[in-house]
């Protein structure tokens, strides 16, 4: 039997003149040396510290392949259930391609198909992939085969009113599907944005399943804000890897709204480097697991600069025999005084079979400093529980109830009311039978 | 006063209930009959039973509950979930609310009062109306219209969570009302209001269980019956005379009497 780095290979082989930039020779390099080392490797393996928590051995004899062209993708997808906004600007991909005849761009906003921008002005946007020759694993992987994704560039000081929505259905048609994304958003000094990426599909069919790569680079100049939301619901066939990489300058604000409510194994990777003073980073974190489902949310939260702050909150709801892991790491380096960071992480197993893997780490390399983490894993209250159906209300909707109540200390910070609406909506669903 | 009011129709039916969690038998074969429109008290020291009575009444799973008939308007309590209970007009006002972070005081209430008019047939009440009655209601408890918005009991003081109950009482306008010992650790101000909202609720087709330690909230509602709970079974039924009995004698006799497993009637009087 062939191996994924066998495949990988020969897929690479087959697919290298039609993926976008091919005729650019640093991007043709940089794939096919992205290529050479993931083939060094192949997936990453429980033995590498990050990757502990989740084995991916039932991924290696899958040979998901991704499609040469868009021509390939079907482009006949009812996207009604996933637009959560008819108002808001949208990009909707389908297997790692954008399907513009779905799309509905921004007028008088730097945005376009990433894939576009790799084959008309590629180097405009060189800079952003010098961190990617390094990259290793699902990151290469990525490289190598990005077909496209969004890309989007704010010029000083605007200011967009309504967020950005990114919709990816891994359909795959007729065969197990890979898709490989890559996003970049330069938030220009001052500029303030609102992106939703959310992937969605449930493969070619509940045997075949799916693969979805993402990785999305931002980076924010000074005084930048966006607010980033990853919404991942895909079907329980589909392997979801995502991985975002954060630049922060002075007196910028992130804010990631991470969920992570589908996928048989949903890998969530995000990096922010505080590089200037006055950066300020928030991660919320929501993640459900049910049936067998694993969710990994790995993250790293670099504090270079003196007088920035994070603030980090992760919830997961665990039921059937899921598995959730936060293996969360909080660096302070010893420039980085006066910083002011905050981890937590918070579980509720639904079942007696769930798990919950929590990892907060903290290390501190400055003596001036406000840090505090820590992690707990209950159950739902059962008192809470009795008392409201003793109110009259349904043993499973009160159920979700405490799990909405739960999740609202994540929801409630989201500005975007029409995603609250769909999470709340989402819960009671998940836990209506 | 006399217990010959004119009486409805047979509401709670309680035949030789026992009950035991964790391998402890706190109910003793309790008999117990209700009529609509009549007010019930049950007086008795603690450890005697009565919050146990409260939970199992209302549904509570923790109890391995075995009688020879438990029956609310006609339908067999056993087999019967909480909610079914509540829907079916059983209302508990807790002595100890649950605090429920996240859940606020309109959301349950609004869940709970459609759960139950939609048990009957009706349709959910609008959003406005629904609202205009709350914050009347409001009102008669003496509480802020802020309450509403904030968590379930928490934070809320002693008080607070009492009224919250009452409040709830007189929104969900219940068929049998439970209280147990919501007059506990309420001033008298407070203890008006419970009085209030009670006799405004009372009715020929309401009827009331009032658990309670002290017989000062006898001096604001008037009850039907008198039934002393100890060692798991009513040791004595009366009318409002022994409830002041007990204010003058305290439980003593029915404690020594049930600590002795005594046979035969109690020796009070």
């Amino acid at each position: 039997m062939s191996t994924v780095i066998d495949r990988s290979q020969a897929d690479f082989h087959r697919l290298a003149g039609f993926l976008p930039g091919h005729q650019t020779p640093w991007i043709a390099d940089l794939r096919a040396r992205a290529l050479a080392r993931f083939a060094e490797q192949g997936y990453p393996t429980p033995r590498e510290e990050a990757w502990k928590y989740t084995d991916l051995a039932p991924l290696a004899g899958k040979h998901f392949q991704p499609l040469a062209t868009r021509d390939e993708v079907v482009a006949r997808v009812a996207i009604d259930d996933y637009v959560l906004d008819p108002q808001w600007p949208r990009l909707v991909f389908i297997d790692g391609y954008h399907v513009p005849a779905l799309s509905m761009l921004p007028a008088g906003v730097s945005l376009a198909p990433l894939a576009e921008v790799l084959a008309q002005s590629p180097d405009t946007i060189k800079p952003l992939f010098t961190a990617s020759d390094e990259a290793r694993g699902f990151a290469a992987l990525n490289t190598a085969f990005m077909s496209d994704g969004l890309c989007l560039r704010l010029t000083p000081n605007v200011v967009l009113e309504q967020p950005i929505h990114f919709i990816h259905i891994a359909h795959g048609g007729a065969r197990p599907a890979a898709s490989y994304l890559r996003h970049l958003v330069l938030a220009g000094r001052g500029s303030r944005a609102t992106l939703i990426e959310h992937y969605v599909g449930e493969g070619a069919d509940a045997k075949a399943g799916a693969l979805t790569s993402t990785m999305t680079q931002c980076v924010l100049e000074e005084g930048a804000a966006l607010e980033h939301y990853q919404l991942n619901e895909q079907g329980l066939s589909v392997y979801h890897f995502s991985s975002v990489h954060v630049h922060q300058s002075r007196g910028s604000r992130y804010v990631s709204h991470n969920v992570q409510a589908g996928a048989r194994i949903a890998r969530s990777d995000l990096h922010a480097v505080l590089a200037e003073p006055g950066a300020q980073c928030v991660m919320n974190g929501l993640y459900f697991g049910r049936g067998r489902q694993i969710v990994d949310n790995c993250t790293f939260i670099d504090h270079q600069a003196p007088h920035c702050s994070s603030r980090q909150i992760y919830r997961g709801v665990l039921d059937g025999e899921s598995r959730g892991v936060f293996n969360g790491h909080v660096m302070v380096r010893q420039d980085a005084q006066h910083t002011d960071a905050q981890q937590m992480n918070s579980n509720l197993l639904l079942s007696d079979d769930a798990e919950a893997d929590a990892r907060p780490q903290l290390t501190i390399n400055a003596d001036d400093v406000k840090c505090s983490h820590g992690a707990t894993v209950g159950q739902l209250n059962e008192d809470a529980l009795f008392y409201l159906r003793a109110r009259g209300v349904a043993a499973e909707r009160a159920r979700a109830m405490l799990v909405q109540a739960f999740a609202a200390d994540i929801v409630s910070h989201m500005s975007a009311e029409r995603v609250r609406m769909h999470l709340d909506a989402l819960i009671a669903a998940r836990l209506g039978r | 006063m006399s217990d010959k009011q004119t009486s409805g129709d047979m509401l709670l039916k309680i035949r030789n209930l026992s009950a035991e969690t964790g391998g402890v038998r706190i109910l003793k074969g309790i008999n117990l009959e209700l009529r609509a429109g009549e007010v019930h008290v049950i007086m008795g020291p603690n450890g005697s039973g009565k919050s146990t009575l409260s939970q199992v009444l209302a549904g509570r799973d923790s109890y391995q509950v075995s009688a020879d008939e438990f029956s609310f308007a006609g339908h067999d309590l056993r087999g019967m979930s909480p909610e079914e209970r509540a829907r079916e007009g059983i209302f508990l006002a807790f002595q100890y609310p649950v605090e429920i972070p996240g859940v606020s005081t309109v959301n349950l209430l609004k869940e709970s009062l459609n759960a139950i008019r939609k048990h009957r047939g009706e349709q959910p009440m609008d959003a406005m109306d629904f609202l205009t009655m709350v914050k009347k209601k409001i009102k008669l408890v003496d509480m802020s219209e802020e309450f509403l918005y904030r968590s379930v009991n928490e934070a809320f003081s002693g008080g607070e969570k009492k009224r919250s109950e009452i409040l709830q009482m007189a929104v969900l306008e219940p068929c049998l009302a439970i209280l147990d010992e919501t007059d506990s650790g309420l001033d008298v101000d407070a203890l008006r209001l419970l009085a209030d909202g009670v006799n405004r609720l009372r009715g020929p087709g309401r009827s009331f269980l009032v658990i309670t330690h002290y017989q000062r909230l006898l001096e604001y509602i008037e009850p039907d019956h008198v039934h002393i709970l100890a060692g798991g079974r009513i040791a004595k039924s009366g009318g409002r005379e022994l409830a002041l009995e007990i204010e003058r004698e305290g439980f003593a006799a029915y404690e020594r009497g049930a600590d002795a497993k005594k046979a035969g009637s109690s020796r009070a009087g």
